[in-house]
């Protein structure tokens, strides 16, 4: 074991010796979380609205006006025809349009109902399915306000009080969900990838014919050479929690030695990869597209971005093979709700039987002697 | 077995060599025009992408499981997501709310809870989403006309989740109430009739073909030539190309046509994919869909050649890549997050992403069935970019290396 420290030196050398790598892996993903974490951002804002107002009533003004008084909309343009709206629909100058119909408030006032068209750019539906919601809800409003001013006191029906809370993020604020997760995809590319592509190297280049003749025995180059990208993963992540405390205020309720011990555990798992792939590729570029390929699926798979409950039970299968998914879920547990040793007891154990089974797996197809 | 591997590989290299040596006799002693000597260099680059059969097969498999995850596994809507009750009133109103509750498809029935300190438990440990709370006289005020109460704890650390998992409980407790006391339709009310333009079902599936699309046609144009290039110079063989009679630029050339139409093939397999499989509709023209496919892979390529230009390391041009090219492409593109929703500066960022433009136009063309009247303007900022990054890596190719 004595020669490990030479190798970790050897490589340390040898991945800052290019002036490009140090701030790639330092800096690079310090950007990257400034910039995702504004990025990821699911709420729907700045919904671009279009008038057609035909009516021209006090009423119709009036519902126009609550619109734009809204957080959500932005009014980009009126105009006397559907036909226009639609037009600039298709342009992306507006995501929804409103047209009124010219007996608005006459229909309103005599017939009690009154019927309006709401069109919406439906392509992403997400975003098309809240909008309308927002809409419906500044409608639900004026419906209140109207039937009070000229309703002429109409009882309002005996209603059940709905009273909602949100703990742990009552603000609502997104980048507190999303933070935590971002990390973990930093951390993973640093391990899979570079790890893998760093014996890759050394085989493509031919140099490891040179560490197959020397005395290095097989476990230890293994050490010696994940060991400094363990390292570097951990000090990255570490990196990561302080841009994290002092930009977007994450709270940290649960132990942050909980989520080293986890990162240590999962790393080994991810490194146990990038070895696995190393073993079974012949050059960088083959080790990279491999590695690529399991990263997006593991990535999309994680409940990152979007939560595992809605995927069909097949997929929610796969997720539980997946070991992105439970580091992301762990940061979450933790960082944000306080979950301790116990709660998450079961993500050790499936992460622990993973990291044996992987770097079993990797070091059995490793051979020293090609 | 080792054995083998090793005389495979050895065999490898001599046929590497070998070629080389090839073409550079053929080179030397016919003196045939350039467009042949192109041809067989475009065949040379064939030959090393069909060698190696692993990188092929995920070039081609990796765009047909996107799009297949996108489609099946990937969406927003939440189903069953698991729910717990604290029930104070164990009464026929309570139990029958709870019926309806798990018998919706949004919810299932997770675990009762006997106290609200269980809720807290149950969070943490990541059992349930949301709890539902009755009080003890639920259901007696409202059947005497009284306004009654009731509490919906949702996890709000994915706050959208949360909102959405309340929003669906309200109308259903909404729906059971009014059921219990039908009531008249309230007087004086604007119905609004909703109109989903271009993607009536809201599948999220029309959204993501056309950034899955994006994303590969980045991946093969831009990162895979990056690093071919870079292989050259890292290997050395780079130094044998130039000393051929063939011009740089043609070298170049040559090195791209192949990913070119690699990437052709993955437009191919997606669209078909989307249509076939998924009901993604193509209303625009074809030939203007295909013609701006091709304009950005030859942006993504001019990317590529750009930063293989300037590294001779492999290593360092897929980071590069990955984290300036392929990142932003996904995160910043309007492909999975609405830009409008991002902070200013970094709308002002999404400008300078080809992939963004490639998004809006893809969008117009196949959902919206536009023409070249609606997507001019990305088309030029495209073409533009494009000529911006051929300029910028020609000033900055170095015939000598080292």
């Amino acid at each position: 074991m004595k020669t490990v420290p030479y190798i970790v030196q050897k490589e340390f050398r040898q991945i800052f010796r290019h002036r490009v790598m140090l701030p790639l892996i330092f800096l690079m993903p310090v950007i990257q979380l400034l910039v995702l974490a504004f990025a990821a951002d699911y709420e729907v804002d700045n919904v671009k609205l279009h008038i057609v107002d035909l009516d021209h009533s006090q009423a119709a003004r009036q519902l126009v006006g609550q619109f734009e008084a809204s957080e959500h909309f932005i009014l980009t343009g009126t105009s006397a025809s559907g036909k226009v709206a639609m037009n600039q629909v298709q342009q992306g100058d507006a995501d929804l349009y409103l047209e009124l119909p010219p007996d608005f408030q006459r229909q309103l006032l005599r017939e009690g109902n009154s019927q309006l068209q709401m069109a919406v750019d439906a392509i992403n539906g997400v975003k098309a399915g809240l909008s309308s919601a927002y809409a419906n809800a500044i409608i639900r409003d004026f419906n209140a306000a109207f039937r009070q001013n000229y309703g002429g006191g109409i009882a309002q029906p005996v209603a059940l009080q709905i009273e909602t809370a949100n703990w742990f993020n009552p603000e609502q604020n997104y980048q507190t969900f999303m933070v935590p997760g971002i990390l973990v995809i930093l951390v993973t590319l640093v391990g899979m990838f570079l790890a893998g592509m760093n014996i890759v190297k050394e085989k493509e280049i031919g140099t490891i014919e040179q560490i197959n003749v020397s005395p290095i025995r097989k476990h230890e180059f293994i050490i010696g050479k994940l060991l400094p990208f363990w390292i570097i993963a951990l000090v990255e992540l570490a990196i990561g929690l302080v841009v994290g405390k002092l930009v977007f205020h994450i709270p940290f309720v649960g132990s942050l030695w909980l989520i080293f011990g986890f990162a240590g555990l999962y790393l080994l798992v991810v490194l146990g990869f990038g070895l696995l792939i190393s073993t079974v590729t012949e050059t960088q570029q083959q080790a990279m597209f491999i590695a690529w390929f399991f990263l997006i699926i593991f990535i999309l798979m994680s409940g990152l971005f979007t939560p595992i409950e809605s995927m069909p039970p097949w997929a929610q299968d796969i997720t539980r093979v997946n070991p992105v998914a439970y580091f992301v879920d762990v940061m979450r547990l933790v960082l944000l709700k306080g979950s301790d040793v116990w709660d998450i007891r079961q993500h050790i154990v499936v992460m622990g039987g993973y990291a044996l089974a992987v770097n079993g797996l990797a070091v059995l197809n490793y051979r020293k002697v090609g | 077995m080792c054995l083998c591997v090793q005389k495979t590989r050895a065999k490898h290299l001599c046929e590497y060599v070998f070629e080389r040596k090839q073409d550079y006799k053929i080179f030397k002693i016919n003196p045939m025009g350039m467009n042949k000597k192109l041809a067989i260099f475009i065949r040379k680059e064939f030959y090393h992408i069909l060698r190696d059969r692993r990188t092929l097969l995920i070039l081609l498999g990796m765009p047909a499981v996107l799009v297949l995850l996108f489609g099946f596994a990937i969406s927003n809507e939440i189903k069953n997501a698991d729910i717990g009750l604290l029930d104070y009133a164990q009464n026929d109103q309570s139990q029958r709310l709870t019926q309806r509750l798990s018998a919706s498809e949004y919810f299932t029935l997770a675990l009762p809870l006997r106290s609200t300190q269980e809720i807290e438990e149950a969070f943490r440990t990541g059992s349930i989403k949301m709890a539902v709370v009755l009080p003890p006289e639920f259901g007696e005020e409202t059947a005497r006309g009284l306004p009654g109460s009731l509490q919906l704890i949702a996890d709000g650390t994915d706050p959208n989740t949360a909102t959405t998992l309340s929003n669906y409980a309200s109308a259903i407790i909404g729906d059971f109430l009014r059921e219990q006391a039908p009531l008249q339709q309230p007087p004086m009310a604007i119905q609004a009739e909703v109109r989903m333009l271009y993607n009536a079902g809201l599948k999220s599936v029309f959204m993501f073909v056309p950034g899955v699309m994006t994303v590969i046609l980045m991946l093969v144009s831009a990162m895979m030539t990056s690093i071919a290039i870079t292989r050259e110079k890292e290997v050395g063989t780079m130094e044998v190309l130039l000393a051929s009679p063939l011009p740089p630029a043609l070298i170049v050339i040559g090195k791209v046509i192949p990913y070119i139409l690699l990437a052709l093939v993955n437009t191919a397999v997606i669209l078909l994919l989307g249509t076939e499989v998924f009901g993604v509709p193509i209303r625009g023209n074809y030939a203007l869909l295909w013609a701006e496919c091709l304009l950005f892979v030859l942006t993504a390529l001019s990317l590529g050649i750009l930063i293989s230009t300037r590294t001779d390391s492999q290593q360092v041009a897929m980071l590069f890549s990955l984290m300036v090219l392929m990142l932003p492409t996904i995160m910043l593109s309007g492909f999975i997050f609405p830009i409008e929703s991002m902070p200013f500066p970094l709308q002002m960022v999404s400008n300078i992403i080809p992939a963004k433009w490639f998004i809006i136009i893809l969008k117009d063309v196949m959902l919206k069935g536009g023409g070249m009247e609606l997507v001019w303007q990305e088309t030029l900022i495209l073409l533009g970019m494009t000529v911006f990054f051929i300029a910028l890596s020609v000033r900055s190719f170095n015939i000598r290396l080292a």
